[in-house]
C-alpha cells in the first residue's frame, strides 16, 4: 500500500531523513520506534504533506503512485491520515462542523454523496463511543480547552470518522496516562482492517502492549536500522536505544 | 418656503424648459452637480417643496465643507462633477405591480448574485424584500402583510409621497444634513432607499431586507434609509449588497438613520460586498457611509452588525447615541480586506443617559497588501452615571504585506463610568492550515474555516440566512490570499 524509497528530507537546510526505506502492506500494523530527534515526526509529517520540509530525494508511493507532488489535502482525500503529536487548536470552529466538512470533502473525492447534518451526527456519535469521546467535546471548538488526553482521543475520533486507508500516528501515546492510553489503543485496534494499514510512531514500547504491531522498525538518525516483529520492541525496551546505536556502529565498522 | 429658495427654484425651472429637463423621460441625469441637478432629482421624484429646500440647504452647506482627510485611506480625489446623480432602470409601462412584471433580465442578474427573488417570494413570511436596483425600487413584496400590523416598509420615495409627515419628522434628526461631508452630499442628492416605521407595541414579524446593487456606469449611489421603532416596537433589518466587475471608481455615500423610542429595539445587519477593485485596487467602489442610531427613549436598544468584505475603500462608523436611560448600544463587526483594499471602520458610542451600556466586538482580517483600521470612540458624558462599555478588538493578519491598525478613542467625563478595552492581533497559523488540510480540506477552505471561526461571535449575531451568506463571502473574499 505504502512504499517509501530512499527518502531524503531537509528542514531549513538540515537533512533529517537520510535515505529512508519502508514498505507497509494493507492489513498490517507497523511500529516505528526511535530516540528523540531520530526523524520520527519528520517522517510522519513528510508523508502527510507538510511544507515545512523539503524532500530532496526519493519517493513515497501510495498504491504505486508517487504522492510527493500532491498537496496535503489531496493526500488526505486519497486516504492518508496523520494523527498529530500536538493537535492544533482552531478557535471558533465547532468540532462537529469541521469534521463534517472534512468527511464530505473526502466522500466527494470517493464519489460518495455528502452526508447531511443529521446523518453525520449519527455517524459521529457512533464513532465517538469507539474512543469514549464525551459528546460535549464534539460541540466545542476544535481542540480548544481539551486536555492532552482529550486531544489525542479527538485525533483517533477523527480517524474513525474519516476512515483513512493509511494512517500514521505520531506519538499518540505521549502525555497519556494509562487509562487514556488504553482507551486510545482500543480505539485504534477497532480500526484495524484487512484493507487498512496503520503505522504507530512511538518512543516507548508501552503503547505496543495495547496495539500489537505486525512489524517493528527502529529509526535512528534518519534511517531505519532494524526491522523485526513485536519482540524487537520488547527487546529494545530492555536494552535501550544505546544498544541499537552500538549495533549500528558495529555494522558500519564491519562494512568499512 | 423662503423667498430665496423660491427664486432659485423658479430659476431652475426656467432653465429646465430648454435644458435636459425638457426630456422628462430621461432615465439618467447628465454628469455634474449643481442646484439644477438637485432640483431635477427632486422634481423627477415628485417631491414636496420642503424636501427640495432641505436638499438645497444641504448642498449649499456641502459646498463650504472639505473632504475628510483623517481616515487611514488613500485615494485619488473624486471629481464630483463627473458623477451622474440620477439613473432609473428601464421600465415598461408604469412599473411592475408584482414580481411577475419585473424585467426578467433583472431577475436573472439577481439570481446570478445569489439573490433569487422568486425563491424569496416562496419563502413568504420569512423575509420581505424591498429590492433597490440602481436608484429606484423595482420590486416590493409582503407589504400587505406588514400593512395589517401597521408596519410601514417601503422605498424612501414612496414614504415621501405616502407618509410625508413621518419623513419630515425624522429625516435628518439623527444625521443632520450638515453632519459631515458625505452626509451633506447624500442629503443633497439622495435618490432612494428604504423607509421603515414600526408603530408602538408592534413586533415586526419578519426580517426586513434590502439588496442594493450598483449597475449603471458612472452613477453614484446615494441611498437614504430611515428606520423608526416606536415605544416597545421591535424590528430587524437586513441590508446586503454585491456589485459586479467594473472599471471606473464608483462613489457610494449612503446615510442610514435609526430612531428607537422608549423600549424600542432596532437590529440592523449588513453584509457589504461592493466590488473591491482588481488585484491592484483599480475600479473598486468607494464606500463612504454615515450610519447612526439614537436610543431616544429609556430602555431602548440599537444593535449594528456588519460584515464588510467589499469596496476598494470603506469609511464607515455605525454609531449609537445612548440618550435614554438604561439604553443599550451594540456594534458587532467583521471587516475583511484583501489585495489593495483599505478599510477604516469602527463605531461611536455616545453615552448620555444613566445606566447606559454599550458593547463593541470588532474583528478585522487583513490579507494581501491591504490596510484595515479600527477607529472607535467611546464617550461617556457628564450626566451618564454608571455607563458601561466593553470593547474587544481583534485583528488577524494573513501574510506579511498587510496592515492592521487600531485607533480607540475613549472620553470619559463621569467618574462612575466603566470602560474596558481589549485588543489582540494574531497571524493565521500555518500549523492550523496544515492541520485542516491533513483532514481533507483544501487550503482555501481551511483559511475560510479559520477566519470564520475567528469571526464567530460576530457571525452569531446575524440572522441565520444572512450568516450563511456571510460565511461564504468571507471565503470568497480571501481566495488566493495564502500561499
Amino acid at each position: 500500500m505504502l512504499e517509501i524509497r530512499n527518502l531524503r528530507a531537509t528542514i531549513e537546510g538540515n537533512e533529517i531523513l537520510h535515505g529512508l526505506n519502508l514498505t507497509v502492506k494493507a492489513g498490517e500494523v507497523h511500529a516505528i520506534m526511535g530516540p528523540n530527534g531520530s526523524g520520527k515526526s519528520t517522517l510522519a509529517r513528510v508523508i502527510a504533506g507538510s511544507e515545512d520540509y523539503e524532500v530532496t530525494g526519493g519517493e513515497v508511493l501510495f498504491d504505486g503512485e508517487n504522492i510527493l507532488e500532491l498537496e496535503a489535502d489531496e493526500r488526505a482525500r486519497r486516504g492518508i491520515f496523520m494523527a498529530f503529536q500536538y493537535p492544533v487548536e482552531i478557535p471558533g470552529v465547532g468540532n462537529t462542523y469541521f469534521l463534517r466538512q472534512a468527511l464530505n470533502a473526502v466522500r466527494k473525492e470517493r464519489g460518495l454523496d455528502e452526508l447531511s447534518g443529521k446523518e453525520f451526527l449519527e455517524l459521529a456519535r457512533e464513532k465517538a463511543r469507539l474512543v469514549e469521546l464525551p459528546e460535549e467535546l464534539m460541540k466545542r471548538s476544535v481542540n480548544v480547552g481539551f486536555s492532552g488526553g482529550e486531544k489525542k482521543r479527538n485525533e483517533i475520533f477523527q480517524m474513525a470518522v474519516l476512515e483513512p486507508r493509511f494512517s500514521i500516528l505520531d506519538e499518540t501515546d505521549s502525555g497519556l496516562d494509562i487509562d487514556a492510553l488504553r482507551v486510545v489503543a482500543s480505539g485504534v485496534n477497532k480500526l484495524r482492517g484487512a484493507d487498512r494499514a496503520i503505522v504507530v510512531v512511538t518512543h516507548y514500547q508501552r503503547l505496543l502492549q495495547h496495539i500489537v504491531p505486525d512489524v517493528v522498525h527502529v529509526l535512528v538518525d534518519g534511517r531505519i536500522v532494524k526491522t523485526g516483529d513485536k519482540d524487537l520492541a520488547e527487546h529494545l525496551e530492555e536494552v535501550g536505544y544505546a544498544w541499537v546505536d552500538g549495533e549500528l556502529k558495529a555494522a558500519q565498522a564491519a562494512q568499512a | 418656503m423662503t423667498t430665496a429658495t423660491k427664486t432659485i427654484e423658479e430659476l431652475a425651472e426656467q432653465k429646465y424648459k430648454y435644458g435636459f429637463y425638457t426630456d422628462i423621460e430621461a432615465d439618467k441625469a447628465p454628469p455634474g452637480l449643481n442646484e439644477e441637478i438637485i432640483a431635477f432629482i427632486s422634481h423627477k421624484k415628485g417631491e414636496p417643496d420642503w424636501l427640495l429646500e432641505w436638499r438645497l440647504k444641504a448642498y449649499r452647506h456641502w459646498l463650504t465643507m472639505e473632504e475628510p482627510k483623517w481616515p487611514k485611506v488613500q485615494y485619488e480625489p473624486v471629481d464630483y462633477q463627473k458623477i451622474s446623480y440620477y439613473s432609473a432602470p428601464k421600465k415598461k409601462g408604469d412599473g411592475p405591480q408584482s414580481l411577475d412584471e419585473v424585467d426578467p433580465k433583472l431577475l436573472e442578474t439577481y439570481a446570478k448574485l445569489g439573490i433569487p427573488l422568486n425563491e424569496q417570494k416562496i419563502l413568504a413570511g420569512v423575509v420581505a424584500v424591498d429590492a433597490v436596483f440602481d436608484s429606484v425600487s423595482v420590486a416590493t413584496t409582503f407589504k400587505d402583510k406588514l400593512k395589517e400590523m401597521g408596519v410601514i416598509f417601503c422605498s424612501f420615495s414612496e414614504a415621501v409621497k405616502e407618509h410625508p409627515e413621518l419623513v419630515r419628522q425624522y429625516l435628518g434628526s439623527v444625521v443632520p444634513p450638515t453632519d459631515n461631508y458625505f452626509a451633506a452630499l447624500n442629503s443633497a442628492v439622495f435618490t432612494d432607499g428604504s423607509f421603515v416605521f414600526v408603530p408602538k407595541g408592534v413586533r415586526c414579524p419578519m426580517e426586513l431586507s434590502t439588496y442594493f446593487r450598483i449597475n449603471e456606469m458612472n452613477t453614484g449611489q446615494f441611498e437614504r434609509t430611515l428606520i423608526v421603532a416606536e415605544e416597545g416596537a421591535y424590528v430587524s433589518y437586513l441590508e446586503g449588497c454585491t456589485a459586479p466587475m467594473r472599471d471606473e471608481n464608483q462613489l457610494h455615500a449612503a446615510v442610514v438613520e435609526l430612531v428607537a423610542l422608549e423600549r424600542g429595539t432596532i437590529k440592523y445587519s449588513t453584509v457589504q460586498n461592493w466590488y473591491p477593485g482588481d488585484e491592484e485596487g483599480r475600479g473598486g467602489i468607494f464606500n463612504f457611509v454615515t450610519k447612526r442610531g439614537i436610543c431616544k427613549g429609556d430602555d431602548s436598544k440599537i444593535s449594528w452588525t456588519q460584515v464588510e468584505t467589499g469596496s476598494a475603500i470603506t469609511w464607515k462608523y455605525p454609531s449609537v447615541i445612548l440618550r435614554g436611560d438604561r439604553s443599550v448600544g451594540e456594534f458587532y463587526s467583521v471587516a475583511v480586506t484583501n489585495n489593495r483594499q483599505q478599510a477604516d471602520t469602527g463605531t461611536k458610542m455616545i453615552h448620555i443617559g444613566k445606566d447606559t451600556r454599550s458593547n463593541i466586538v470588532s474583528k478585522g482580517i487583513s490579507a494581501g497588501r491591504s490596510n484595515n483600521s479600527y477607529r472607535g470612540l467611546v464617550q461617556v458624558n457628564k450626566g451618564a452615571t454608571n455607563a458601561r462599555n466593553y470593547t474587544q478588538c481583534d485583528s488577524m493578519l494573513i501574510g506579511n504585506r498587510c496592515g492592521a491598525h487600531t485607533f480607540p478613542y475613549i472620553d470619559v467625563r463621569n467618574d462612575t463610568g466603566r470602560v474596558e478595552h481589549e485588543a489582540t492581533t494574531t497571524k493565521i497559523g500555518e500549523d492550523q492550515i496544515f492541520y485542516l488540510q491533513t483532514r481533507g480540506l483544501s487550503e482555501e477552505d481551511a483559511v475560510s474555516m479559520i477566519v470564520n471561526g475567528f469571526c464567530r461571535e460576530v457571525l452569531a449575531e446575524l440572522p441565520m440566512e444572512f450568516a450563511v451568506e456571510a460565511q461564504k463571502l468571507l471565503g470568497i473574499s480571501l481566495e488566493g490570499s495564502v500561499g
